[in-house]
């Protein structure tokens, strides 16, 4: 495991602890460029297809 | 003595699906809200006897059809919340407002609640439907198209605080917090000039300084005066102005540092002297420079950037509240407001992973130039959008999250309690807690009342005009111990 997983993997356990009386949780996050491969292979893998029609198609009406 | 502060806020979420054709957006909303499992078996209507959107907090009240759905309508339109809050259908939206909170932090804990609650409706909701009809939502404000959708916060104020200071004192306040309050935006809305990514999400809607609408020629500061609380005690300002945000510490900020600002106000602590030339024009012009160096020029012909302008709020909180003693989270507030300010003055790109629209420019930028696209590349408009995705499998916020790319800053764990639990401390713990407590006898609830029905054919009305009463420490007791419904009624009126 290299030692970014491990960062990654450290703040993941951290995620899931439960509550505590203590309500300060700041996790530092790592900066976007460091894996950036890897995030964006992730985010290819999640964006929905057909982009174009898709926000094409997304109109909101009557708002507010 | 300023009150002690009392905030909420309303989120209105976007809604569509892959395949929108025969789709209609009220239809799909309710659907969605109807399907609030396991939280939602119980049937409470919301009462609108107090409401009255109409009043103009300018001392006049608009003409104007006010909502009052049928019984049916009314059910299906409205879940009340254990939590305290209200999850509804308000336009062509689904929406969620938190209950009453003190201070920042638990409004960040509520709001993420209701994220969560939204996204429960969506899972039931799409289990029963066809992979292309099955629905995205999303906690954004604009369609970019030129139709936005709010973010609306909610501060009690005192009555007897004058209106025209409220706006005098805060509109360079609402115009520059943006700076750490937007949720980023690619290219631009509604006719304003172009831009490749804004910071907010929002400032292309503005089109007037003050007035009564939301809906069409949005107005930086709302005069609508519909206090949810003693009206001869207490105003509620509506703030209209703000991004939904996904980053728990943009929530935080923005309202944190807002509620501190309306403190001074309601103390005759008034802010003057940084009052803009054009606000309309320095809230769109400050959206577009992501750099945060450009000036705007005030009244009085000076030039400051945005972080001047908030840091000179900042440097009037300090000499406020150090001379006082504030309630505790004031002092966190400035700790963190100065920090920010440091940075976005420093370098922006040291809060790209706290901030809403530098985590998103800092996604979108580097996967933009990674792959050799242009600014108007559909692909960056869809991450723009999917950054707001309430599913945490697709959602683009969320997975940063979960991939330790964005600093949290309450504990879920917090959050999943609050999505059933109201906060101890205003009297959304008496709505929460007898929703909760007595499902089949609350009859109705409102921002100011909890109605019961006991069967013997009147409705029971327990008003709740007292933002701050009707908690923990006041009604615990009596609630602990009254086994019914009767029993709380007979024990309340003792």
């Amino acid at each position: 495991m290299g030692s970014q997983e491990r960062e990654k993997k450290k703040s993941k356990d951290k995620t899931e602890k439960p509550a505590t009386a203590n309500p300060e949780v700041i996790e530092k996050g790592k900066k976007i460029k460091e894996d950036i491969d890897e995030l964006l292979d992730k985010i290819d893998d999640v964006l929905e297809e057909n982009a174009e029609e898709f926000v094409k198609n997304y109109v909101q009406k009557g708002g507010e | 003595m300023p009150i002690k502060s009392v905030i909420g806020t309303e989120t209105e979420f976007g809604i569509t699906s892959k395949k929108v054709e025969g789709d209609d957006p009220v239809s799909s909303s309710l659907f969605v809200i109807n399907h609030l499992r396991p939280f939602s078996s119980i049937r409470v209507l919301w009462d609108y006897e107090n409401e009255d959107p109409l009043v103009d907090a300018r001392g006049f009240t608009v003409e104007g059809e006010k909502e009052r759905p049928t019984q049916d309508q009314n059910l299906s339109l409205n879940k009340p919340l254990e939590n305290g809050g209200r999850l509804y259908v308000d336009g062509a939206h689904p929406e969620y407002s938190t209950p009453e909170c003190t201070n920042p932090r638990d409004v960040v804990i509520y709001e993420k609640a209701g994220e969560r609650l939204m996204h429960l409706c969506l899972e039931n909701a799409n289990r029963v439907r066809k992979e292309d009809k099955k629905f995205f939502i999303y906690k954004n404000n604009t369609d970019g198209k030129g139709n936005s959708y709010g973010y609306h916060e909610n501060y009690l104020m005192l009555r007897s605080t004058q209106f025209d200071k409220i706006v005098q004192s805060l509109v360079p306040f609402l115009v520059t917090r943006q700076s750490f309050t937007g949720s980023g935006k690619v290219g631009t809305d509604n006719k304003a000039d172009s831009a490749t990514y804004q910071i907010s999400q929002r400032a292309d809607f503005f089109e007037t300084l003050i007035d009564l609408n939301t809906m069409a020629k949005r107005p930086i500061v709302n005069t609508r005066d519909e206090p949810h609380a003693d009206p001869r005690q207490f105003r509620r300002l509506h703030v209209i102005v703000g991004d939904a945000n996904m980053s728990e510490f943009s929530t935080y900020l923005k309202v944190g540092t807002t509620a501190l600002i309306l403190q001074m106000i309601d103390n005759n602590h008034y802010l003057t002297g940084l009052e803009l030339e054009n606000p309309l024009q320095a809230i769109k012009a400050i959206s577009r420079d992501i750099t945060l160096k450009k000036t705007v020029r005030l009244a009085n012909g000076k030039e400051y950037t945005p972080i001047e302008i908030q840091k000179a709020y900042l440097e009037q909180s300090h000499k406020y509240f150090d001379r006082i003693e504030g309630e505790p989270f004031v002092y966190e507030v400035m700790r963190y407001w100065e920090e920010t300010l440091e940075k976005l003055e420093k370098d922006p790109s040291e809060l790209s992973t706290k901030i809403d629209w530098l985590i998103k420019y800092e996604l979108i930028n580097t996967y933009r130039e990674k792959k050799g696209y242009g600014w108007d590349n559909p692909k960056l408009a869809m991450m723009d959008l999917q950054y707001h995705d309430l599913n945490p499998d697709k959602g683009l916020y969320y997975t940063l999250v979960k991939d330790g790319y964005v600093d949290n800053f309450v504990s879920e764990g917090m959050v999943l309690v609050a999505r059933d639990s109201p906060p101890r401390d205003t009297r959304a713990f008496f709505r929460g807690t007898c929703i909760k407590k007595f499902p089949k006898e609350v009859y109705a609830t409102s921002w100011t009342s909890v109605l019961f029905d006991i069967g013997n054919f009147t409705i029971k009305r327990v008003p709740l005009l007292h933002p701050l009463k009707g908690t923990e420490v006041l009604v615990g007791d009596v609630l602990m111990r009254s086994e019914t419904a009767e029993d709380l009624l007979r024990n309340l009126a003792a």
